[in-house]
């Protein structure tokens, strides 16, 4: 068995595929991607709802097909997959350590390696809620999995906590299949999923959802047999009197994704507070030399249309990296200004070429806003935009000639109507 | 005349679209950032479409993903997913396959995902 590749991809999911494809066409003569799953895909495989892939192929494909588009163009390379092989750790050298059952545990050796890890879900023990722990809870990327993978459905009564896509999308798949969605409840006063969601997976079907309301009790013994929901007040506390009660036999949270990053600990990766997932360049390198990271480990996307650019960055970097030397950075900081949750890359090398696409997040629902990037007093870039939500990604593009103009550090803010 | 607030549902941005209606047709669209929303209105206010996506058994035990060639009537949604919950699909299947022709007016049942 090869020990020594030029780099190294862990995960094979949207992010992990194209930044493979995108390494070996930079010129990487062995690519190696780890994947600890059956097949090539990642979350994709349970997403069989149509809508992926209109930014990149201007069609509205299903996750699977969308997977098989990268899957295809993988196979037209001489790109090495190793499936049912688990990374357990990893060393700033660049040693992996993984498992499969063939070989046992075994080490492997890369110039670079790529973070592809992806994220999962929060748990219900996020959450603080009265009542037993009885049968019938499920995240609600779990009954996704059950529905469409194994052909089972969990339930026929179903709650629904948290308006995320993936709460919507199983609204939807659980009334196809025969249940009744009793209610989507959110405790924020806005939905984190997109509009077109709500529209498409709980008006069709005349599902309701309730804003600024959460469960207060889950009843059951054994079984949940049913939900108490509360309307909650500015500070998301329940307000006393305003119990609503749902009878249901499911109860599905759609409560956020975390970047799965236990592994990038194991070699010290810095990570930031703000997006849970490496601190990163332009050129989605992280803090130690050689290893880049892409896709929802990186920062938990709503598109993967954007997770296959941002793989397809980290990838040709990587596979630059591996061919010359660093020229030595020239970093300046980008901070997180009035009303932004995180900006994605944390830094910019300013001796690296071509424009900067900034990814970042409000934290929280804005109308008719203007969107700022200064650096001190100088304002850089100016844009207006509507409506801006947590719930959705903003970008913006910095041009070459504004980083070049960047002292210290710069800082993107959002100021609008509430 | 009467105008319906609508959300386009053909891409992530979501736009909202006034859609004026005179005698069951609309005659001015509003507020599309595309000419797809534009065509989504005129659609949704007469006669609304959804591409319907689920799965069917296979004779190999796997859940094939599959969806509706295009868009069918959303009336008539439930009366299409009880024909695909009776269909069983033989492997191996690729993209694109057809499991069942003419499901709703016309459209096709096709696979979305590859099974050896
Ligand atoms: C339940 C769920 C449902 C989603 N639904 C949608 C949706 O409907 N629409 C949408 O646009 N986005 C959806 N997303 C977001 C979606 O994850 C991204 O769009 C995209 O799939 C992320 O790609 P990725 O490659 O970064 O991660 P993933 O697709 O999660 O791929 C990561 C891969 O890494 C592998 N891996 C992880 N750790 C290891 C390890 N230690 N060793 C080896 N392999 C490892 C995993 O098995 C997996 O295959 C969903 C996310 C989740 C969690
Ligand atoms: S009108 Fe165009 S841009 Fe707006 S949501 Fe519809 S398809 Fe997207």
């Amino acid at each position: 068995m090869k020990k020594k590749y030029d780099i190294i991809v862990i995960g094979g999911g949207p992010a992990g595929l194209a930044a493979a494809i995108s390494a070996y066409d930079k010129g990487a003569k062995s690519v190696l991607i780890l994947e600890r799953e059956d097949c090539l895909g990642g979350i994709l495989n349970q997403c069989i709802h149509n809508g992926f892939g209109l930014n990149r192929f201007k069609e509205s494909l299903s996750g699977p097909e969308y997977a098989f588009r990268f899957i295809d163009e993988l196979k037209t390379r001489n790109i090495e997959v190793m499936l049912q092989t688990t990374v357990l750790s990893m060393r700033e050298d660049k040693t992996i350590t993984a498992i499969n059952s063939k070989e046992g545990v075994f080490s492997l050796k890369a110039k670079a390696i790529i973070l592809a890890m992806g994220c999962r879900e929060r748990s219900r023990g996020a959450l603080n809620i009265a009542g037993s722990r009885p049968a019938g809870i499920y995240s609600a990327g779990t009954a996704q999995k059950f529905v469409n993978v194994k052909g089972f459905l969990p339930g026929k009564k179903v709650v629904i906590l948290g308006s995320g896509d993936i709460g919507l999308i199983m609204a939807r798949r659980m009334t196809l299949e025969g249940a009744k969605v009793q209610a989507v409840l959110e405790i924020m006063p806005y939905s984190s999923g997109l509009k077109r969601n709500i529209v498409q997976c709980l008006d069709d079907f005349d599902i309701p959802l309730y804003l600024s309301h959460t469960i207060t009790k889950i009843e059951g013994d054994k079984h949940v047999t049913g939900v108490v929901v509360s309307k909650v007040d500015q500070n998301r506390q329940p307000i006393p009197n305003t119990e609503i009660h749902f009878d249901c036999d499911t109860v599905l949270f759609s409560v956020g994704l975390i970047p799965e990053n236990e592994l990038s600990k194991s070699a010290n990766i810095p990570l930031s507070p703000n997006t849970r997932g490496a601190i990163v360049y332009q050129t989605r390198e992280t803090l130690v030399n050689g290893f880049f990271a892409c896709g929802n480990v990186l920062q938990v996307h709503d598109l993967v249309d954007f997770v296959s650019e941002e793989a397809f960055l980290a990838g040709a970097y990587a596979g630059e990296y591996i061919k010359k030397a660093n020229k030595g950075r020239d970093a300046v900081d980008v901070k997180n200004g009035k009303n932004v949750a995180y900006v994605v890359p944390q830094k910019i090398d300013k001796n690296i070429d071509g424009n900067v696409k900034l990814f970042f997040r409000p934290t929280k629902m804005l109308k008719d806003c203007t969107i700022t990037v200064k650096c001190g007093d100088e304002i850089l870039v100016k844009k207006n935009k509507k409506i801006v939500a947590p719930g959705e990604m903003e970008t913006l593009i910095l041009t070459k000639e504004k980083t070049d103009k960047i002292v210290y550090e710069i800082e993107v803010l959002v100021e609008g109507d509430i | 005349m009467i105008i319906k607030n609508l959300t386009c549902i053909e891409c992530p941005m979501g736009c909202q679209i006034q859609a004026s209606i005179e005698n069951e047709k609309c005659v001015d669209v509003k507020g599309n950032g595309c000419p797809r929303g534009k065509i989504y209105a005129e659609s949704e206010v007469v006669c609304p479409m959804r591409i319907v996506t689920s799965t069917v058994k296979t004779d190999n035990g796997k859940m094939l993903p599959v969806k509706t060639s295009m868009p069918i009537k959303k009336a008539e949604i439930f009366e299409v997913m009880e024909k695909i919950n009776q269909i069983k699909a033989k492997t191996p299947v690729r993209i694109g396959d057809v499991l069942k022709e003419n499901i709703a007016d016309g459209v096709n049942l096709i696979a979305t995902s590859n099974i050896n």
